[in-house]
């Protein structure tokens, strides 16, 4: 549907990433609820389907980081489990699609395949699966599979769990096709690498068929030695390419037709994987006003303690005698120095450190400037109508089919583009002005999956 | 009439084999709730359909009927064979925040060939080595959820830190040829611990449900003999005894089919109930209705007033949490008793 007047465009898919744990929230100040409470979930859930978006997308917490053998203090913690607060959020909300984060390394098909078929069955069609393979010991030791590599396929060891996260969602689609159309379970087997599975399946096929499956790769800007894995992975199986942050319009330009040249080996067309980056954004009255809530924002999310935190995690020394305030150490990182364990170590600190030095030195920054300055900067910046104007620019230039916006706030961080932005959107004839669909599938303008019975 | 001192327990089954939609089970939770049941429960297994029904993950089910109830217990099935004891504790942890502190479950074994056949992982196993297995799933559970201290959340702004790592723990808790350190992904809940019942009609699980359950269920036959059912509950007092637990902190609820036709049929339940109760022979009544929609409904408009008027059975929830409506208390962390009292 188009507002009267308003230019015929290719419609863009929204979506929001609840906030929650991570060093990305704002977890101080008045705009700083519950991320834990259901009234939270709630409220952003509210937001976004009143603001129409295509779907809510849930993170999966499987471990707490920790520092030095103790837990790290310094950034919200705590996730509730994705696939049961979304299905509690089936019964508040209508139309929007409902995206749990679930790990594919401890995880079984059979278990996994059936609570996404059941979230389907519970939501009228409304389901989708976000696909993340961890591989990391330090996760492991929360699970039994943990500590049975023969379990898990071995050692989680990143090909191996990446290898074993692309039978899963095969396997996951066998089960979901064991039933006929017409409700009839019959029996299924799978006898791969990874699964030696066989019985019968008891969900009925589900609203959508599938659950619509979505998976994430790097951003455009580094080209580290697994998107090309990631984005194979995508190609073959998944219906929306969760991407990094476009950096510039050129990378974003380049990832999109990268990921979307491949589907043709898998007799894809272009239009059944949508490329969505996750993005971030601060909205202000005036271009000046947004800078200025954008470097609050910043401030607010690397307090002086966590810039010290991000600073021994990149010089791998203990530098807690250092001020914040003041400027970066004189001595030179340790490359075997201690990181906090878990799934994104810093690969090469003498490369990083440099280029902080070299910020900190041309601008005269200081520490927490300096790590400010150089991590994490919101994706989108202005006034709601420059915003808009960003977004529709980055899709109509090939860079993007939507956006998956992660505020900072819970739970009203999404209010103000729920509520300013997406009106010009939809005035530009870039976003629709009516769920017309019921099922996510109808939303993202994905055809159900063929039933290969 | 005034609440009874200490008022007789009762549940209800929601099964509804083959149904795939949730607005069933909304409405058998709100007619329960109606007749101000203790709480729901919801069977689940991770077998083969049976007779060709489709069946729904039986938390998944009753999250979903918690924005849509206010008070009643909601108490799902999870099985802990082949489910991952941190994933287990976790999501029972989170239907308690969604429910705001409304959440239990029933914790099952997997003891079948097919159900291993569908993970692939391990053969079945008899029942002895399955019931020790979830009875330490259940302990891992309970260490999960003391592993965040109430109030571990402190947001301070002046030293920049989100949590007092004081109150967090690691569970480490062990089970056969596993461990899981923790701490949970998920807060202490709001019940603390939310509620672990058991079916220990059996002789495997009741040492289980001795040493874990809050609520107890012991399956009647056919022919519902309150004999049979006391000695298995004054086994499970004795039980609870040798292990150092109050037997007044676990309420025995029998576990009846249930099938009523007419109104006399609700009447003679109740009579039942009330003669079992007076007899001291269990805590309260778990109903397994044999017809969801007519015994629930009779139940609720024909057994539940009867009670009520006898005095047995409450007219209003007085309190807001499952945990309060079954009188027991809410678990004091391990965590905080150990530093109080160090």
């Amino acid at each position: 549907m188009t507002a009267p007047g308003a230019r015929q465009r290719r419609q863009m898919h929204l979506a929001v990433q609840v906030p929650g744990a991570g060093s990305t929230t704002v977890w101080a100040g008045p705009d700083s609820g519950s991320h834990i409470g259901f009234p939270s979930f709630r409220h952003l859930a509210a937001t976004a389907e009143r603001g129409l978006f295509d779907f809510l997308l849930l993170a999966e917490g499987l471990r707490l980081p920790e520092h030095k053998g103790r837990i790290h203090d310094l950034d919200a913690a705590g996730r509730p489990e994705p696939l049961t607060v979304l299905s509690a959020l089936a019964a508040v909300t209508g139309r929007i699609g409902l995206a749990a984060t679930a790990d594919t390394t401890f995880h079984e098909p059979y278990e996994l395949a059936r609570r996404l078929a059941s979230l389907d069955h519970l939501s009228d069609g409304r389901a989708a699966w976000h696909v993340v393979a961890s591989s990391d010991a330090f996760t492991g030791e929360n699970f039994r599979c943990g500590g049975r590599p023969d379990w898990c396929g071995g050692r989680p060891d990143r090909s191996q769990c990446f290898a074993r996260a692309a039978e899963f969602v095969t396997t996951a689609r066998e089960l979901w096709d064991s039933w006929t159309p017409g409700g009839v379970p019959r029996p299924f087997a799978h006898h791969g690498r990874h699964f030696s599975v066989s019985g019968t399946f008891d969900v009925a096929r589900s609203p959508q068929g599938h659950p619509v499956v979505i998976r994430s790769g790097e951003s455009a800007g580094e080209s580290g030695g697994h998107s090309h894995e990631e984005r194979e992975f995508a190609a073959s199986t998944a219906d929306v390419f969760l991407a990094g942050p476009p950096g510039t319009p050129e990378a974003g330009q380049a990832l999109y037709a990268d990921v979307k040249r491949r589907l043709a080996a898998y007799g894809r067309r272009p239009e059944d994987l949508k490329v969505m980056p996750g993005v971030t954004f601060a909205l202000g009255d005036t271009d000046a006003e947004a800078q200025e809530n954008a470097a609050e924002i910043r401030k607010q999310q690397v307090s002086p303690q966590g810039a010290l935190f991000a600073l021994e995690q990149v010089w791998g020394r203990d530098l807690s005698g250092y001020d914040p305030d003041g400027p970066l150490p004189r001595i030179d990182p340790d490359p075997a120095g201690e990181a906090a364990p878990g799934p994104a170590p810093i690969a090469d600190r003498l490369a990083v450190a440099a280029r902080w030095r070299a910020v900190a030195e041309a601008k005269g920054l200081s520490i927490r400037q300096t790590v400010i300055e150089t991590t994490g900067r919101q994706s989108f910046i202005g006034t709601p109508a420059s915003v808009a104007a960003q977004m529709v620019e980055l899709v109509t230039a090939g860079a993007a089919d939507g956006f998956v916006l992660r505020p900072h706030f819970t739970p009203g961080g999404l209010d103000e583009f729920a509520g300013r932005v997406v009106p010009l959107l939809q005035e530009r004839g870039a976003f629709r002005t009516e769920y017309t669909g019921a099922t996510l599938r109808e939303h993202l303008g994905l055809p159900l999956p063929v039933w290969k019975g | 009439m005034s609440a009874p001192i200490r008022p007789l327990h009762l549940a209800v089954s929601i099964d509804r084999p083959g149904v795939r939609d949730a607005e069933p089970y909304v409405r058998a939770a709100r007619l329960a709730e109606r007749g101000r049941l203790d709480f729901v429960t919801l069977g689940d297994t991770l077998g083969p359909p049976r007779r060709g029904a489709s069946r729904l993950d039986a938390l998944a089910v009753l999250a979903r009927v918690a924005p849509a109830t206010d008070r009643i217990g909601l108490v799902p099935t999870v099985t802990t064979t082949h489910t991952e004891p941190f994933r287990v504790a976790d999501a029972v942890a989170t239907l308690d925040w969604v429910s705001d502190g409304r959440a239990g479950w029933t914790a099952e074994v997997s003891a079948t060939e097919a159900e291993a056949r569908h993970f692939g992982r391990r053969a079945a196993a008899p029942a002895d080595a399955l019931w020790q297995e979830a009875a330490a799933v259940a302990d891992a559970a309970a260490r999960l959820w003391d592993s965040w201290e109430d109030g571990a959340e402190i947001r301070d702004a002046a030293t920049g830190r989100f949590l007092d790592r004081d109150k967090l723990h690691h569970a480490d808790a062990e089970g056969p040829g596993w461990t899981v350190h923790g701490p949970s992904a998920v807060p202490r809940p709001p019940q603390g611990r939310p509620v672990t019942a058991v079916d220990a009609t059996r002789l495997p699980a009741r040492a289980a449900a001795a040493r874990h359950a809050d609520v107890v269920y012991l399956r009647t036959g056919p022919t519902p003999s309150p004999g049979a059912v006391r000695a298995a509950r004054d086994d499970l007092h004795a039980r609870l005894r040798a292990l150092g637990r109050d037997p007044g902190r676990v309420v025995v609820l029998a576990s009846l089919s249930v099938a009523l036709y007419a109104a006399a049929d609700a009447v003679a339940l109740a009579d039942l109930a009330g003669s079992w109760w007076a007899d001291g022979v269990v805590d309260g009544f778990h109903f397994r209705p044999r017809d969801p929609d007519r015994d629930l409904a009779l139940l609720v408009d024909g057994t539940v007033p009867v009670l009520q008027h006898r005095g047995l059975l409450r007219s209003f929830y007085p309190g807001g949490t499952l945990r309060e409506h079954l009188c027991l208390p809410r678990p004091a962390n391990r965590h905080t008793t150990a530093r109080r009292t160090a």
